[in-house]
């Protein structure tokens, strides 16, 4: 369960609260990582006997991405707590709203998104690391921060299932842009680092399996076996495509192209926040527990659950005149048939009349409105037209 | 060999005598145990007993082999099933706190029923089997072993017998035990073609790409179709047949077979005929259209019931468990020798507790077997009872049991020197 251990370092610092581990999907436990870091910034460590690194950042974030497995374990000031949150949150809003702007992946969507990871100083470029001089935070300050917003997001977002839902759907597309960066060497490596025990088969492995990948996926031409690289992944980390028959089987390893393989990585992921934000939504009356935290949380909580639905653009009265014309637009098929025929003959049967009145009464119209209409249509013609 | 009559009312004095003295307890615990490899793995494993007048009861658990011996002496089940490997003692679940208790591992199981083909085939129905439909199993054993093997790389497969109407097959493999419920279901679903009950008529549609799987399966098919289907079952037959048979082709190619059915009378001439049809149809059609196969498949492929490959908690008949409705002993089949294997020859408990009482032929060659048991140092008790129902019929399916087991016993070692090693116990 989480413990959360918040004590006054002074006024500005505070521990954040230690989460509770989460088990990986594959391989059982990750390792304790038991170490506290003291202000001067050097490691300690109870149990196991490691050589004391120098520079401690450079083991956690030497990678550029990560599953987010491990939490923060060090103390930040209240004003970077904040600062952090605040910062993430810009970036998940900025990918929502390109996602819904562009395609996802395509070009603009990453010139637009880069430049935001650029303003907000977060990790995009997977090659960097601060050899060469420059302004600004260094890499390993970038994926710190990467690392710690994440984790305070995770203790706002995790309480109802809007909340839950949004955030995960955001860091999903955050995951999928920052994997589909990696180059190929890199991208094995990350998976290899998170227990995703999937390598790729070499080309002449792919040449005599050729007849067999082609046929096994509608998607898979003879073409992809080519420019593709293909894994093998085990049969339990795909059953949606062992179930469906939709992919190659061999020995207990399907054979996944590039192009699937993001999915299953992105599954996985979305697996584990899921699960690590349940977790963390139990435990959450410990951390509300602090004064400090609690109105911070609610208000990233609040300032944004999603697409605003209930925004009033096109929703509002209609009014007689719109009826005309909507008519041709908006109507289904049958009330537009229902409207015409009013219009034509000046008149509306019972059936017609009771089916179109609970028609206009469903769009909004008011009993005098609704009646307007319906007597319009007599009246305009009042030539040889029969009595209501 | 013929089987001893068996009667039913026979069971309650025939089963003191097979347990006491034939029913394999050690290879039995040697295989439930597997290897010692996992604490409690034959501790925390269920049974259920079936007694006299039908009364079954669950959550049997064993500490030792000897306890379980004792136990089944005492109570002389008519049936035993075998479920899962628990989170504590099956016999003591009502002492733990609710919702711990839970089932952890099992073999991954397949249950193959003669019933679930009757609208296929036309020489039995419901719970008979002759030698005619008994080739249905065949296929099915054939096709699933394969993909067991190749596809999912299984390699400790057991089929067994069921006794009357059907065959399982048990999974032995660490990594079969170890899965999920979605895990089983999805290698369950990737194993089913035949989909559709009493009121669907084409139970089996294929659509391009034909995935490796279905044409490794149709290759299978393939060798025993012009035997079994066109000659044993003549399903193109009789006229009821035939019209079941062009009921699975589209529309304007059944209107030219029944045409051309009505010169044509030998079945693999008109299986031919049919055969080009599909043919003709592949090559002008936008889409595949493979009738041709849809109708082998429909009639051969096996049938397997998902929900009981399914569940981890799922309890299946045991082998070596007699069925009390045929006497006959659910035994393990040996692969090499499945075309040759007949359900009818397989024995009854009567028949090898008569043999107890007969020597058998072949006596001079366990002579010599006993001496080696002699130097093995076993009991005098448990010698008597190897040698017994190795004077049984049921002797041979016992040495493939043994055979079997010291297959998977191979990956044991393995596996306990790994533990020790992680361990650091020397």
């Amino acid at each position: 369960m989480l413990t959360a251990d918040v004590h006054f370092l002074s006024r500005h610092v505070i521990v954040l609260p230690a989460f509770v581990e989460q088990p990986t999907l594959f391989g059982g436990l990750e390792p304790r990582r038991r170490c506290c870091y003291s202000l001067t910034g050097a490691m300690q460590f109870s149990g196991r006997r490691r050589k004391i690194n120098a520079n401690p950042q450079t083991e956690l974030y030497g990678h550029a991405l990560q599953f987010y497995g491990q939490p923060p374990l060090e103390n930040i000031s209240l004003s970077e707590f904040e600062t952090f949150a605040v910062d993430r949150l810009k970036l998940l809003k900025t990918i929502e709203n390109l996602g819904v702007s562009y395609v996802k992946l395509s070009e603009q969507y990453s010139k637009k998104l880069e430049a935001e990871f650029k303003t907000l100083s977060f990790p995009y470029r997977p090659e960097a690391d601060d050899r060469k001089t420059q302004t600004g935070p260094s890499e390993l300050e970038k994926r710190r921060k990467d690392h710690i917003s994440h984790f305070i997001l995770r203790l706002a977002y995790c309480q109802t299932e809007d909340l839950r839902r949004w955030f995960i759907q955001q860091e999903v597309d955050l995951f999928r842009y920052r994997f589909n960066n990696l180059p190929p060497k890199q991208k094995l490596e990350f998976l290899h680092r998170n227990n995703l025990q999937y390598d790729t088969i070499n080309v002449e492995e792919k040449k005599s399996l050729l007849d067999k990948l082609v046929n096994s996926s509608y998607a898979v031409s003879g073409i992809t076996v080519e420019d593709q690289d293909f894994y093998k992944v085990p049969f339990q980390d795909a059953l949606d495509l062992v179930r469906t028959r939709k992919v190659y089987l061999k020995a207990g390893y399907v054979y996944i192209p590039h192009q699937d393989i993001v999915t299953i990585v992105l599954n996985d992921f979305r697996t584990r926040l899921s699960k690590a934000l349940a977790l963390t939504a139990r435990s959450l009356p410990a951390v509300h527990s602090d004064e400090r935290l609690q109105p911070l949380l609610n208000h990233l909580g609040h300032a944004y659950v999603g697409q605003d639905y209930s925004i009033q653009k096109n929703v509002g009265k209609i009014s007689l005149e719109q009826i005309d014309s909507l008519s041709g637009k908006s109507f289904p098929l049958c009330m537009r048939q229902l409207h015409q025929s009013l219009r034509e003959n000046h008149h509306l049967r019972h059936g017609g009349r009771m089916q179109y009145g609970l028609f206009l009464k469903g769009i909004g119209l008011s009993l005098e409105q609704a009646l307007q209409v319906l007597e319009v249509g007599v009246h305009k013609g009042q030539s040889g037209c029969r009595q209501v | 060999m013929p089987a001893s009559n068996y009667d039913q009312a026979c069971l309650q004095d025939l089963l003191p005598l097979y347990y006491k003295r034939l029913f394999p307890f050690a290879q039995y615990y040697r295989w439930l145990n597997y290897g010692g490899v996992q604490k409690n793995y034959f501790q925390n494993r269920e049974f259920s007993f079936t007694l006299k007048d039908d009364i079954y009861v669950r959550y049997q658990s064993f500490s030792t082999q000897g306890e379980l011996e004792k136990e089944m002496q005492k109570m002389n089940p008519y049936k035993i099933d075998i479920g899962a490997i628990y989170s504590h003692r099956p016999n003591q679940h009502n002492t733990v706190k609710s919702g711990t208790f839970q089932a952890l591992e099992k073999e991954l199981v397949f249950d193959i029923d003669m019933t679930d083909y009757d609208d296929v085939r036309s020489c039995c129905s419901a719970a008979d089997i002759c030698s005619k439909c008994w080739t249905l199993m065949t296929i099915a054993i054939r096709i699933l072993d394969r993909a067991l093997r190749e596809d999912f790389g299984f390699q400790h497969l057991l089929w067994v017998y069921s006794g009357r109407r059907g065959v399982h097959c048990w999974v032995c493999d660490e990594a079969a035990r170890k899965l999920s419920v979605a895990a089983r279901s999805a290698v369950a679903e990737y194993l089913s073609l035949v989909k559709g009950g009493e009121q669907t008529v084409k139970k089996v549609v294929l659509s391009d790409p034909i995935h490796p799987f279905i044409r490794e399966s149709l290759t299978v098919v393939d060798h025993y179709f012009t035997q079994y289907a066109l000659q044993d079952q003549d399903i193109l037959g009789r006229k009821e047949s035939v019209d079941k048979v062009l009921a699975l082709v589209p529309e304007d190619v059944r209107k030219d077979l029944q045409q051309d059915f009505k010169n044509e009378k030998k079945p693999e001439t008109r299986w031919k005929l049919i055969e080009d049809q599909a043919i003709r149809k592949q090559s002008t059609a936008k889409k595949g259209q493979h009738f041709e196969k849809e109708i082998m498949l429909q009639y051969c492929y096996p049938r397997l019931d998902v929900n009981v490959s399914k569940g981890v908690n799922h309890l299946l008949k045991s082998p070596f468990s007699v069925h009390p409705k045929t006497g006959r002993i659910s035994v393990p089949m040996d692969i090499k020798e499945l075309d040759t294997f007949d359900p009818f020859a397989v024995p009854t408990i009567s028949l090898i507790c008569e043999e107890l009482d007969r020597p058998r032929t072949g006596e001079e060659d366990e002579k010599s077997e006993d001496i080696k048991d002699k130097e093995n140092e076993k009991d005098g008790a448990e010698r008597r009872k190897i040698r017994d129902y190795k004077k049984t019929s049921l002797g041979k399916y016992v040495k493939y049991f043994d055979r079997f087991l010291d297959g998977m016993a191979r990956s044991w070692k393995g596996d306990l020197l790994r533990k020790s090693d992680l361990q650091k116990e020397f």
